[in-house]
């Protein structure tokens, strides 16, 4: 790449003053740090899986309007976590907190478990059981 | 308290925190020498493991092999701790700190505020140096960042504990023992030599190889898979090529540069040819990405398409083949 061929496309970046270095080499060929605003090509790959996670969310607040998954399920969606790194957060095994993604076993947790969650997700144990969608 | 310590931004965390740890400390490397002594040019495609949805690729080695090669081909020792108490990591921190030691952190990326939010993803392996502390505030220096930035004792703690794959647990490490005289060259050629091997290799999943065997599935898998899924996966794969701290083009135009320097350091010419070989090789991966970002905003389903891309894969395999071969050579 050529630094006058360094991409200063418009990403999220342009709201911030951020800056990703990338290496390019200048008229002599000889090679040095540049700036780089963003790139089109990077940034419609990173919409797409963003578009992913979203669409992922939609469907599991389905799931949960259908009473067959529970709040923790939207909870660790909208933090970007999967099981493995929610089980991390709580200190359960993985096979435990995917059964208390399940709306009948979320509705038996006792209190302690469920201020984990909370705490995990940074909301009040309320807030984690009385999740309500508009339609 | 605050250390004299020179921020300089670069393109990847990890190389940026032992770069500028290592001239805190008054020996002076630049990004893609730490880069290519540490072996950092890779490719490896993992079927099995998924992330985010997608097979996983990687251009680059385990995090953290880069600091452990380093260390180990310049001779420098590393002192490491690992915390299970927050309180005690921040202890150590600071003690640290009072000793006028500026510090290496491992971190989850999600809780670090100062990221845009669409890369704050549970990505544990990030790297960044504490230079000092203000009240409350910790001052740092984020190598991908382009100014210094703080972060609150309770921000900090947040990320130093975060949890998942790569957990840090408080991970805290510096150089701890300098030698007196470097044998550059030696490591420079160490460097060379396991990025060649890895490249090589005689792993289907793995090097060239790797390359290779994806091309052979970007011609199935709209067929197998579906063009959503496949569109998913070549993002996967782009993301991975050109995600922050690459420095484009999948880190190979840091290998470039690397070549670029270590031709001066072992006055050998031939080593700046395949510089300007592997600069033609990153600006083919862009090439593949600009194709790709294509293909899965058009949602087009012919098939051509597919094989057309999985074309320039195949070719960027037979150019890295090449390369690393003749690499092989110019260092014998």
């Amino acid at each position: 790449m050529k630094k006058e061929e360094v991409p200063q496309d418009e990403s999220c970046f342009s709201r911030t003053n951020m800056r990703e270095v990338v290496y390019a080499v200048d008229k002599e060929g000889k090679y040095g740090k540049a700036l780089s605003s963003g790139w089109d090509a990077k940034t419609i790959a990173l919409n797409e899986s963003l578009q992913l996670i979203d669409e992922q969310l939609q469907e599991t607040i389905q799931k949960i309007k259908q009473d067959e998954l529970s709040p923790i399920a939207y909870y660790m969606e909208r933090h970007r976590m999967d099981v493995t790194v929610l089980s991390g957060y709580v200190g359960f095994w993985q096979w435990k907190v995917k059964r208390h993604l399940k709306s009948k076993v979320f509705k038996k947790l006792s209190e302690k478990t469920l201020h984990k969650y909370a705490e995990a997700f940074e909301i009040s144990v309320s807030e984690l059981k009385n999740l309500k969608f508009e339609d | 308290m605050k250390i004299n310590f020179e921020h300089n931004q670069s393109a990847h965390c990890e190389n940026g925190v032992v770069s500028n740890l290592l001239n805190y400390n008054g020996f002076k490397i630049s990004e893609p020498m730490v880069f290519g002594i540490a072996s950092g040019v890779f490719f490896i495609y993992i079927p099995f493991v998924k992330i985010n949805f997608a097979p996983m690729f990687s251009f680059r080695p385990v995090p953290g092999f880069i600091f452990s090669r380093v260390s180990k081909r310049l001779g420098f020792k590393i002192k490491r701790h690992k915390f299970k108490s927050k309180e005690k990591a921040q202890e150590s921190l600071d003690i640290e700190l009072g000793k006028k030691n500026p510090v290496g952190l491992q971190v989850g990326v999600y809780n670090l505020t100062y990221f845009p939010d669409e890369y704050r993803f549970h990505f544990n392996a990030h790297n960044l140096v504490v230079y000092g502390k203000e009240g409350n505030k910790y001052l740092i220096s984020d190598p991908v960042m382009p100014e210094v930035t703080t972060l609150t004792a309770k921000e900090l703690e947040k990320v130093r504990f975060a949890k998942g794959p790569f957990a840090p647990n408080g991970h805290i490490y510096y150089p701890s023992q300098l030698p007196d005289t470097v044998d550059l060259e030696k490591a420079i050629i160490k460097g060379i030599k396991q990025a060649y091997r890895h490249m090589l290799a005689p792993v289907p999943i793995v090097g060239y190889r790797g390359i290779k065997f994806v091309a052979k599935k970007i011609r199935k898998w709209p067929d197998k898979i579906g063009v959503k899924k496949t569109n998913h996966y070549l993002g996967q794969l782009v993301r991975m090529q050109e995600e922050i701290g690459t420095g484009g083009g999948g880190f190979r135009f840091i290998f470039a540069a690397f070549l670029q320097e270590a031709s001066e350091i072992l006055k050998n010419p031939k080593l700046a040819e395949l510089s300007v070989e592997m600069t033609a090789i990153g600006d083919q991966w862009r090439d593949f990405a600009i194709d790709a970002s294509r293909l899965y905003k058009n949602r087009s389903r012919e098939t051509d398409a597919y094989n057309k891309i999985a074309d320039k894969l195949d070719a960027i395999a037979m150019a890295e083949r090449a390369v690393f071969l003749k690499l092989k050579k110019a260092i014998k």
